[in-house]
């Protein structure tokens, strides 16, 4: 066996392991269990009834816009932080962290302050007719505040670590600035890019505080599918929230899964032969 | 393309890193840019390229002032000292960018033509399909050679281009580069601070130093007539002898050598160590040896003549030469620079 530099490899694999199953795959084993002891006709009919499929449609398409609008405004805000200096340049840098720290229902309550129709943004938005609080875009401000760290995170250090050169070269071959952005920076970012798009979807997906109190909660227009599985424990109907549960479960897992392979492809030229 | 430099002048912040440089690049000719780290060569290859732009001063490309043009519309190929491939595209998707980007449209055949002929130029037929994270240093820069020469620069312009890699690949790659550019006949300017490379490698050599040029000229002109003490010391291993003229001869303690194109007062002698030959007894400086160092082609001998300068000098490596061992130096050659 090969030596290692670091001492103990099976006490801190025994520990590792021991951690992973005790924090993350005892709860979920215990959900899939309880939502398992249901019947499969009783599952499909609490996961398939029409204000659950209403929940996940609001839920997965509002994450899908949030992170489409975090995929490109994170990006650009990685980009300035890293390329410019300007003053205040750190502020924002430490601001953009602020998601992370704030606890979820401050932001949500501070959200709907601003949005509602007598708040600054709101009252700006009203005479064009747009409603943000207790509606679909609500829930999806929500999601951008509190996915938006997960993209400019994970972009930023590959573009710090952007070889300038790679640039120059391109220029130098007679690249324009938009080719150079879509044939160079843009196929290396996209490793960084997928795996902070598949954390933001999936943070936006299990969301809960900051929408509850922005979303209004209307079932079968503004209940988000977290909500939903709550209110059925609320209920003490533990199988019903574990059913729910266990789909919200399912579509991240899936996605997870598909953003990995998807990075494995975008890196594959990194494989030596 | 012939290259004029006139006056160009740099700034970095407050660091002057140009000195108003004037050169001439005559077409097809290889040109070396060689100094010590800090002369401003890169800036000033770069200024060429169009990758900084000059603060004063005009490059010309031929006739035309080129010192505002950008480096995309140059016409300029550039190969990066750490080879700057794309390292997400195949070998051949990296020298195929420059002519899929261009505003010239080629058909996707006549680019995989031009693709094939690049590889075979660069001698790495069949290995179009391998990313450069799969190749040795060495073929990454003969990759990056190839993609500059596939827009057909009317320039070549190479930054260090062989400072990342082992002194074999270095040597081969030398000789290779120089047969290339034989063949091709395109004006080549590059950066080196090895002075062997600039030497074997060159037409013509530019020796700068602190943001100006030194001394220009062929590499026999600048060997053999170096034209001051930077250059001399710069361009290989170099003794120094402090010395006093009077009336057109140099006292070197006892010894008494000829000086007549020389003013009265201290002098630098500078002699390279094959300049000098070693005696046991008879005429010459006295010296004692301290250290033999043995190397492939000879013995290098470290001896302290009076007053205790230390002077290297090589000798043939049958002689019996030995630490401690008292004898006497003759001068063959010499270069004298005011002190």
């Amino acid at each position: 066996m090969k030596r290692n530099v670091l001492p103990g490899l099976p006490l801190s694999l025994g520990i590792t392991l021991f951690y992973v199953a005790l924090i993350v795959v005892l709860p979920l084993a215990a959900l899939v269990v309880k939502a398992a002891s249901l019947g499969p006709a009783e599952y499909w009919a609490i996961v398939s009834s029409p204000r659950a499929v209403a929940s996940y449609r609001v839920t997965v398409l509002s994450a899908l816009v949030a992170t489409a609008f975090n995929l490109v405004f994170g990006l650009a805000l990685a980009w300035v932080l890293v390329r410019y200096r300007f003053p205040g340049r750190r502020i924002i840098d430490a601001i953009v962290d602020l998601p992370f720290a704030l606890p979820t229902a401050v932001a949500g309550i501070a959200l709907t302050t601003l949005f509602a129709s007598n708040g600054w943004f709101g009252a700006l938005l009203a005479p064009f007719g747009i409603k943000v609080a207790y509606t679909p875009l609500g829930i999806m401000v929500a999601m951008c505040f509190t996915s938006l760290p997960f993209i400019v995170r994970t972009v930023q250090p590959v573009l710090e670590d952007l070889d300038p050169a790679l640039e120059e070269a391109a220029q130098s071959l007679g690249g324009s600035d938009s080719a150079i952005f879509v044939r160079v920076i843009l196929p290396l970012l996209i490793p960084a890019l997928l795996a902070g798009l598949s954390l933001s979807f999936a943070r936006s997906l299990g969301e809960f505080g900051a929408i509850i109190f922005i979303a209004g909660n209307q079932p079968m227009e503004t209940e988000i599918t977290a909500l939903l599985a709550f209110i059925r424990l609320e209920e003490y109907d533990y199988q019903a929230a574990a059913a729910i549960a266990s789909v919200l479960l399912i579509t991240a897992f899936l996605m997870l899964a598909a953003t990995n392979l998807l990075q494995a492809r975008a890196l594959r030229y990194t494989a030596r032969s | 393309m012939k290259i004029r430099l006139d006056q160009v002048v740099k700034t970095f912040d407050t660091f002057r890193a140009v000195h108003g440089v004037s050169l001439e690049i005559e077409s097809g000719q290889l040109v070396a840019l060689l100094g010590p780290s800090g002369s401003g060569k890169t800036t000033i290859l770069r200024m060429v390229a169009g990758l900084e732009y000059a603060d004063g001063g005009h490059i010309y490309f031929g006739d035309q002032d080129a010192t505002d043009i950008p480096v995309r519309d140059r016409g300029v190929g550039f190969v990066f000292q750490h080879y700057a491939l794309f390292p997400h595209m195949t070998l051949a998707e990296n020298i195929a960018f420059g002519m899929k980007v261009s505003k010239t449209k080629r058909s996707k055949t006549e680019i995989a033509t031009r693709v094939l002929e690049l590889l075979r130029l660069v001698k790495l037929e069949g290995l179009g399909d391998r990313f450069p994270g799969q190749i040795s240093g060495g073929q990454r820069q003969r990759v990056a050679l190839a993609r500059a020469l596939a827009v057909d620069p009317k320039v070549l312009l190479l930054d260090e281009p062989f400072g990342a890699l082992d002194a074999n690949v270095r040597r081969d790659l030398r000789r290779w580069l120089r047969e290339i550019h034989d063949e091709l006949g395109i004006t080549t300017l590059f950066v080196t601070h090895d002075q062997e490379e600039a030497l074997d490698l060159a037409d013509r050599v530019v020796i700068l130093d602190q943001g100006r040029v030194v001394q220009e000229g062929t590499p026999a002109e600048v060997c053999r007539e170096p034209n001051s003490a930077f250059v001399m010391r710069f361009l290989g291993d170099a003794n120094r002898i402090t010395a006093t003229v009077r009336d057109g001869r140099a006292y070197i303690g006892e010894t008494v050598m000829d000086a007549p194109s020389s003013s009265d007062g201290p002098i630098d002698i500078y002699l390279r160590p094959g300049d000098i030959d070693w005696r046991p007894d008879g005429n010459g400086i006295p010296a004692t040896i301290v250290r033999v160092l043995d190397r492939p082609g000879g013995r290098r001998v470290l001896a302290n003549v009076e007053g205790g300068t230390a002077l290297e000098f090589d000798v043939p490596p049958e002689t019996d030469v030995r630490s401690g061992q008292l004898g006497r130096l003759q001068i063959k050659r010499s270069r004298l620079y005011p002190a």
